[in-house]
């Protein structure tokens, strides 16, 4: 059994951009995943994403991994970024931006 | 279960006494909720542990009890 933290580790780290998230990127489950989808979209940025609705494990340690107690997260570089709300605040001023460029992440807007 | 605005500006008051609280109920169901809270305590921080202080005022009801709270943090100008 692989432990959860092991996972979620090798999952932050295997792309440059991860977005943990209830449900798909063509279905999100829920308007803040909705939401943070429609930002990385729009951003032009290639991202993983991971179910946390379809992985009951996940879904908890994914909370506790990040000390964070909502979906979606998103992780750029291992590093783990904010949700939704921060995903927006830094989508509206550029920072969001910036941080990819920062980090070397390619990306159209 | 719903929370009251009151109970949700008391939480963050009482673990950062300076701030400055507003809470507006966005749908009107008394579950998803907007604040805005101003704190001197989130200066120099990063988004992240500003969000994380309040969550942890909130002591574990965020993402529970209290589905939808959008958060807005900011230093006092």
């Amino acid at each position: 059994m692989t432990d959860i933290n092991t996972r979620i580790a090798e999952k932050v780290n295997g792309s440059d951009v991860v977005l943990f998230m209830k449900g798909t990127p063509l279905f999100p489950q829920c308007g803040f995943s909705s939401r943070a989808i429609a930002i990385l979209e729009h951003l032009g940025v290639e991202y993983d994403s991971a179910d946390v609705l379809q992985d009951a494990e996940l879904r908890q340690g994914i909370k506790a991994f990040s000390d964070w107690p909502t979906i979606p997260q998103l992780y750029v570089k291992g590093e783990f970024v904010g949700g939704s709300d921060i995903m927006m605040e830094m989508f509206e001023s550029g920072e969001l931006h910036e941080l990819l460029a920062e980090k070397g992440v390619p990306h159209a807007a | 279960m719903p929370m009251d605005a009151g109970a949700i500006e008391g939480m963050i008051r009482a673990a950062l006494p300076d701030a400055v609280v507003e809470i507006t109920d966005l749908a009107g169901d008394g579950d998803h909720y907007a604040a805005r809270v101003v704190s001197e305590a989130f200066r120099g921080l990063p988004r992240v542990r500003q969000h994380q202080m309040v969550y942890a005022a909130l002591g574990g009801r965020m993402g529970g009890e209290l589905h939808a709270l959008q958060l807005t943090t900011e230093v006092p100008a």
